[in-house]
């Protein structure tokens, strides 16, 4: 069992990925945020929150640019950069890895299923729709092209 | 009487530090402050909203035995427990004084299809959204 003094800020830098996840965040400023060595929280934080950081803040990523992508008009490309990609290559590629859909498959998806849940609030229905990505986006793909289910290879993180 | 939802309970590490927070900084009043032994009710309320405690608990005996009280520690401060929402005014008007009073926003105040909301935690790790419904 972690330390709750610890917990807590683990959360502050889970919390601040949250708040900025289009920003980049290297570990070291995550880590300084929780006021740990670098190596201590990649451990600390996957063992908190069951993936690592920059796992987790892809599925923020992804969440932010599925939202975008429903309640806006702005381009696909516009939304890669806007959600923190550097490339629209990369952002397609990892989008369709994480959901399954190309972006603009997603768009049409999410805008035809309309608003059954229009009374949830709209800042916890976006957490309750983030991907869960239990495996390395780049595992899943692999395992897709070779039909396999190997055990997982070492994060990259 | 008034028949309803009288009490609901937050977990939190420390008492006195969830109590300087939801009154002094939030500015709720406190309705029951009791000890019994190393036991203590403790219960705020909104100033608006005299039919509701807010419970401000501490894990541990007699109610839990220790490592059910760490792991409900635990919970708290990685955010796992349920999310909490505070009814407000002016969403932004709400953010800037609470902000001032040093309250740890993890969210500044977004809007969305005509309501305003913004995010904050209690010291302990309780994640309040605080929203303005739509006009």
């Amino acid at each position: 069992m972690q330390d709750p003094a610890l917990l807590r800020r683990l959360l502050r830098a889970k919390d601040a990925m949250d708040a900025a996840s289009h920003e980049a965040w290297p570990v070291e400023r995550l880590a300084a945020i929780s006021g740990v060595s670098q190596a201590h929280f990649a451990r600390s934080f996957k063992q908190a929150f069951g993936v690592p950081p920059h796992r987790y803040l892809l599925t923020r990523r992804i969440e932010q640019a599925t939202r975008l992508l429903r309640d806006t008009d702005l381009s696909i490309t516009d939304i890669a950069f806007a959600t923190g990609w550097e490339s629209l290559g990369t952002f397609g590629r990892t989008f369709h890895d994480v959901t399954g859909r190309s972006p603009s498959a997603m768009r049409v998806e999410a805008r035809a299923n309309g608003h059954q849940l229009a009374l949830v609030p709209a800042c916890v229905l976006k957490a309750a729709q983030r991907p869960d990505l239990t495996t390395a986006v780049l595992e899943k793909r692999r395992r897709k092209s070779q039909g396999t289910l190997r055990p997982s290879t070492e994060e990259v993180s | 009487m008034t028949q309803g939802i009288n009490v609901v309970g937050l977990y939190v590490d420390d008492q006195d530090e969830a109590l300087a927070f939801y009154v002094d900084k939030l500015g709720f009043r406190i309705h029951t402050d009791v000890r019994n032994g190393a036991y203590r009710w403790l219960t705020v309320q909104h100033p608006e909203q005299p039919s509701f405690q807010l419970g401000l608990f501490t894990p541990g005996p007699p109610v839990h035995d220790e490592a059910t009280a760490q792991t409900l520690r635990a919970m708290v401060a990685k955010g796992a427990m349920p999310p909490l929402v505070l009814a407000v005014a002016d969403c932004r008007a709400s953010y800037a004084r609470l902000k001032a009073n040093g309250v740890e926003f993890t969210q500044e105040p977004v809007d969305r299809f005509g309501s305003v909301d913004a995010g904050f935690r209690d010291p302990a790790g309780n994640g309040w959204k605080m929203i303005q419904a739509p006009a």
